[in-house]
């Protein structure tokens, strides 16, 4: 079997688990926030349900459109603080607690190797990067799963990806990932699992395996998985909050497919408008002039991301023509960016740093863009209208493409602004 | 059940943005969404709609966001149901959860064109494009589907489970 069929069986009490199988399995954690919340409160007070399953295995954070950002974002908000308090939710996140769902989950140890993880929100795939089963469903799924604690699912086939070679300066998870997408697609991997495996992988930090798993349903996926190893112990010891156990593919296990990639011949890579598969070598779009740049999100917004993009920027100026935007992902990171200096490097850039927020990824607010504007961004969608006005454009990036750019006004790479080391 | 209406076409990869654009998720009222419903992919779409009409569209349809207020404008619009190649699994999922029908058929997705009426059976996947003289099939409907449907949807579904 492979590390997903293990965990879908461990969890629906089966010892074995076959792809397209339908099962009920039981669910260690149930995420949902300020958009997708009111409706799965909503339905979980239909089912008549007397209470939830249990009150310290449901997450609500507001985080898309909070700090609230309009009156009724306001009363979104609200009710999720209000039914928090009536069914004394133990994981509710309120602003000034809170961050980026899947940064924040993570970051305190509340999502742990092994887990089986349902999240009303579709980059809820990030935690596949711990070892865990985590997949995005709808709200409906959250309330049902709320009262029973429990989720049906057909066990998906599994796509193998390797990945070898080492990676040229200042690639990582963001372009390994693009790269993947362009290469398979948007429906590339539809209803499937992305294992993620090899030699490169092996030596990838967690920030960068998180941004991996986290676009996995950019190519259609049902989950992103990475095995644990050593790098998953070191990240999971002393963090996590709950017991957890890593599970692995067995050397028989079945995949539909095998892809390869040498990443000595990954470039870094850009997601041109308006599909995230449309990518393209960061270097072959210097023509592209950019009227924004954002550094943040669930896919991008971690402290590493924020050192790269303040490696590359630090001592320059943003370009007259850009205003730049950057969103630590949580207020842990905040607090960390601010006593490392971060903070300050994209300041005296003459950037600006917001409080944790999705905000601008899905055109929320906090950097929306009118007709004919461009942005590049660390985030993870670039569909028609994503960041505001329907006849803008977002090109995607890792968060050193995203700084060079900020500073040349212009698609750039790293290599073309001094370091500043 | 047979569903008989006209069908508007669009394309692949439909994403959840543009079948309701998040700059209007800061409510979750049906009534409000279908105001928005496929605005970014027509503009005009939201006034063009009528109670009772069909989308046929190409692969991947309601790829992107598990916003399930995606399926929820379109079943507020008075859309009856939506016809693809392909459905994104989260779209998929949260259609038959809240129980907007929709069936997946390569020959209908590539035959039907804009303003055909086409008559669905639901039961046995039989599509009749009325306009054109065509019949067309679409994929089975797996059979926990079936209960779900059959239920009136997973919350009544899961109502049953836990009384």
């Amino acid at each position: 079997m492979t590390i997903t069929e293990k965990i879908l069986a461990a969890h629906s009490g089966k010892s074995e688990v076959s792809p397209g199988e339908l099962i009920n399995a039981k669910v260690d954690l149930i995420l949902a926030n300020d958009i997708t919340a009111p409706i799965a409160m909503q339905e979980f007070k239909k089912t008549g349900a007397k209470d939830v399953f249990d009150r310290n295995r449901i997450a609500f954070i507001p985080d898309h459109f909070a700090p609230q950002k309009d009156i009724k974002a306001a009363e979104q908000c609200k009710m999720l603080r209000e039914f928090s308090k009536e069914y004394h939710i133990g994981l509710y996140f309120e602003v000034g607690r809170m961050g980026i769902e899947h940064a924040l989950l993570p970051e305190q140890g509340l999502v742990v190797p092994g887990d089986l993880i349902i999240g009303a929100d579709s980059h809820t795939c990030t935690y596949g990067a711990l070892g865990a089963f985590a997949t995005g469903v709808g709200s409906t799924d959250v309330a049902a799963a709320m009262a029973t604690g429990e989720c049906w699912f057909k066990a998906p086939e599994s796509m193998k990806f390797i990945y070898y070679g080492e990676l040229n300066k200042w690639v990582g998870g963001k372009d390994l990932i693009l790269h993947t997408i362009g290469d398979i697609g948007v429906d590339g991997a539809l209803y499937r699992a992305m294992e993620f495996e090899g030699e490169t992988i092996r030596t990838l930090p967690m920030y960068g395996r998180l941004t991996m798993c986290n676009m996995a349903i950019e190519a259609g996926g049902k989950n992103g998985i990475i095995v644990p190893d050593a790098v998953t112990e070191a990240y999971a010891k002393g963090r996590a909050k709950r017991p957890y156990t890593f599970y692995g593919s067995d050397a028989d296990a079945t995949y539909v497919e095998v892809r390869e990639y040498d990443c000595s011949k990954i470039p870094l890579t850009v997601s041109c408008p308006h599909l995230p598969s449309n990518t393209k070598p960061a270097a072959e779009l210097s023509q592209i002039t950019i009227d924004q740049v954002v550094v943040g999100s669930c896919t991008n917004g971690r402290l590493e991301d924020l050192r790269e993009a303040a490696q590359v920027i630090r001592g320059r100026k943003v370009n007259p023509n850009v205003r730049m935007i950057v969103i630590p992902a949580t207020q842990q990171i905040y607090k960390e960016a601010m006593k490392e200096g971060l903070l300050e490097i994209f300041i005296d850039a003459e950037a600006v740093v917001s409080t944790p927020t999705c905000g601008p990824c899905l055109g929320g607010y906090m950097g929306i863009l009118a007709k004919g504007e461009r942005a590049l961004a660390t985030t993870n969608r670039n569909f028609v209208g994503r960041m505001g006005h329907p006849q803008s454009e977002v090109y995607l990036a890792n968060p050193a493409v995203a700084a060079a750019t900020a500073v040349l006004g212009r698609i750039g790479v790293p290599e073309e602004v001094a370091t500043g080391e | 059940m047979i569903l008989k209406g006209r069908a508007w076409r669009f394309g692949d990869d439909v994403d959840t943005d543009a079948i309701i654009p998040a700059r209007y998720l800061n409510t979750s009222d049906p009534a409000e969404l279908a105001r928005h419903v496929m605005e970014d992919a027509d503009k005009d779409f939201p006034t063009k709609v009528q109670k009772g009409d069909i989308i046929a569209a190409g692969k991947n349809f309601g790829c992107g966001s598990s916003r399930e207020h995606a399926p929820l404008s379109i079943k507020a619009a008075g859309i009856q149901a939506v016809i693809a190649k392909s459905f994104a699994r989260i779209f998929y999922r949260n259609s038959f959860n809240i129980g907007l029908p929709i069936f997946e058929s390569r020959d209908a997705s590539d035959k039907i064109r804009e303003g055909d009426v086409v008559e669905i059976d639901a039961d046995t996947g039989i599509i009749r494009n009325l306009s054109r003289g065509e019949q067309y099939t679409a994929e089975m409907i797996p059979p926990f589907m079936q209960e779900l449907i059959a239920a009136g949807g997973l919350i009544e579904w899961t109502k049953k489970k836990i009384h």
